[in-house]
């Protein structure tokens, strides 16, 4: 039995949300129990922006996440605010490319990814996001084909069909980063 | 296993509604609650259903009159401010034994307030929408699947009734995402032989209304709708109970409140604390049932609300006070943590109850 608490954060724009949505997704066909809360305030028009990802074996309690198990850090300000919030032997990943400073905790792993650098480098300035998702699957032991090819075919539109592809290419950016 | 999607509480009630055969709606934007719309301006057209934005709440609330008195299906959907302002369409609903669904996914108040979540509003929705003597069904939900399931149980039962059923969601439920399965059996509406179809010279004319000059003759349909209401009061009332056979301290919540205490309840009993929550489904009516056992075996019973403590009121009547109750609260769009809500239950069970 495990629950883990995620929680995505960053700029408005960086596909904070979508991350989260892909992850909740991919918990959902592989058969847990999942909730997405998202930050819905007037951040969600450029500020900051966050959302709340809980995957686990029971039912979900509450929905929001104070306290991450994992934390993904997109821009300064996010990791400023939430970096204490993480639980003792937590994890945050960290947008090395647009974070200078390190996390100042010593007891939680950190990961840093240049992921805006390594976006744009590959022509997918606006996949940041999924090379963090694809490192934190791989680091989690989830970086699974199935679950992965499933969960993007359900929060990718018929519309941006074009999309998948480099979503994949992202992941796998981040996976092997 | 049923397949399941995940949604957003907002677009679960409004999928709900089209499943239960709801193919008009009425409203105007709020945060909150706008994805109801939206979803609804997208499908209604698709489905020979009518989605229409209104120029006001007022006139969507009225435009549900108009459609419900014609026996169809129909609701809209706002959040407080907005509810406040559909509240003299309410009392017409009710004063014309009408059935409607209506929605209000709380935000903080009072006044404009704030877009984050709340449920500020249940004096209003379970004692006070508006003027005269009436009652609406209120319904609140505490997960995504609620949220559609309590749609379509809403429309039932604003059928069965004769009155209008409300859905008082806050905007956490509104917004996040849930697994739900939306695979109902959906049972016929029931005939409505008072509907204002046309008569087809076949019958005497149906009459819609609430004005009753004569006030024997009003007294009469108060008396008469107060029946029915003591009929719901004693059979309609849904609740759920959560580690109680043993408890000694009850927690009482609903919605997003009820999911936070959960945690705190969990987090008490891992410390020997034998806590156990009531859940009211229906908050009007309000289930008294389990208040029995809490009466019995409580040493304390703690209300926790998004409010400056409305449903505390409900609770304490339900227990004739005879067990002391307190509150554990936050307002104006901030929610109680786990945290707040286990030392509420810790320092009740230390007996030093604030």
């Amino acid at each position: 039995m495990s629950t883990t608490q995620f929680l995505f954060t960053g700029f408005g724009g960086q596909g904070i949300l979508f991350s989260g949505k892909f992850l909740a997704y991919k918990g959902l066909i592989e058969d847990k129990q999942v909730s997405w809360l998202p930050s819905y305030g007037p951040e969600m028009r450029g500020g900051t922006a966050s959302c709340s990802v809980i995957i686990s074996d029971t039912p979900v309690g509450s929905p929001i996440v104070s306290n991450p198990d994992v934390l993904v850090a997109m821009n300064l300000p996010s990791l400023d605010k939430y970096e204490d919030a993480v639980v003792p032997g937590g994890i945050i990943y960290v947008d090395s490319s647009l974070i200078e400073r390190k996390v100042k905790r010593t007891d939680v792993t950190v990961h840093y990814i240049p992921a805006t650098s390594l976006a744009e480098e590959n022509g997918m300035p606006t996949l940041a996001n999924m090379i963090i998702v694809g490192k934190m699957l791989s680091e989690l032991n989830e970086f699974n084909d199935e679950g992965i090819n499933a969960a993007l075919g359900k929060v990718i539109s018929a519309r941006h069909a074009d999309m998948l592809e480099y979503n994949l290419k992202a992941l796998k950016i981040g996976s092997e980063n | 296993m049923a397949s399941k999607v995940l949604m957003k509480g907002n677009e679960a009630i409004a999928e709900a509604a089209i499943v239960a055969g709801c193919r008009h709606y009425f409203g105007y934007p709020i945060t909150p609650q706008t994805e109801v719309a939206a979803y609804m301006a997208k499908k209604m057209p698709k489905i020979g259903g009518c989605f229409l934005q209104a120029e006001s709440e007022i006139a969507a609330i009225n435009m549900v009159y108009g459609v419900s008195s014609t026996g169809h299906r129909v609701m809209t959907s706002s959040s407080s401010p907005g509810i406040s302002l559909k509240g003299e369409g309410l009392s017409y609903l009710a004063g014309a034994d009408l059935p409607a669904l209506v929605v209000n996914v709380q935000r903080g108040g009072p006044g404009l307030g704030g877009i984050q979540p709340s449920q500020s509003d249940y004096f209003q929705a379970t004692k006070g929408a508006a003027h005269g003597d009436f009652h609406m069904l209120v319904l609140a939900p505490a997960s995504v699947q609620e949220m559609a399931d309590l749609t379509v149980k809403g429309f039932d039962l604003a059928d069965k009734y004769r009155m209008t059923a409300m859905i008082l969601a806050d905007g956490t439920m509104g917004q996040m995402m849930e697994p739900v399965s939306l695979e109902y059996d959906i049972a016929p509406p029931p005939e409505k032989p008072w509907a204002t179809t046309g008569t087809n010279m076949q019958r005497e004319h149906n009459i819609v209304n609430s004005l009753y000059l004569a006030p024997e003759a009003l007294e009469r349909e108060n008396f008469k709708r107060y029946e029915r209401y003591k009929y719901i009061e004693e059979n309609e009332a849904m609740y759920e109970e959560y580690m109680t056979d043993d408890a000694e301290i009850f927690v009482v919540a609903f919605g997003i409140a009820a999911r936070v205490a959960k945690n705190a309840i969990n987090d008490a009993r891992n410390r020997g604390i034998k806590a156990g929550l009531i859940r009211p489904i229906t908050l009007w009516p309000f289930p008294k049932a389990p208040f029995v056992k809490a009466e019995s075996q409580a040493k304390a019973v703690i209300s926790v609300e998004l409010s400056m403590g409305q449903m505390i009121e409900d609770v304490k009547l339900a227990l004739d006070c005879k067990v002391p109750v307190t509150l554990c609260n936050r307002s104006g769009g901030m929610i109680p943590s786990p945290e707040q809500v286990l030392k509420a239950i810790v320092d009740a069970d230390n007996g030093g109850a604030k």
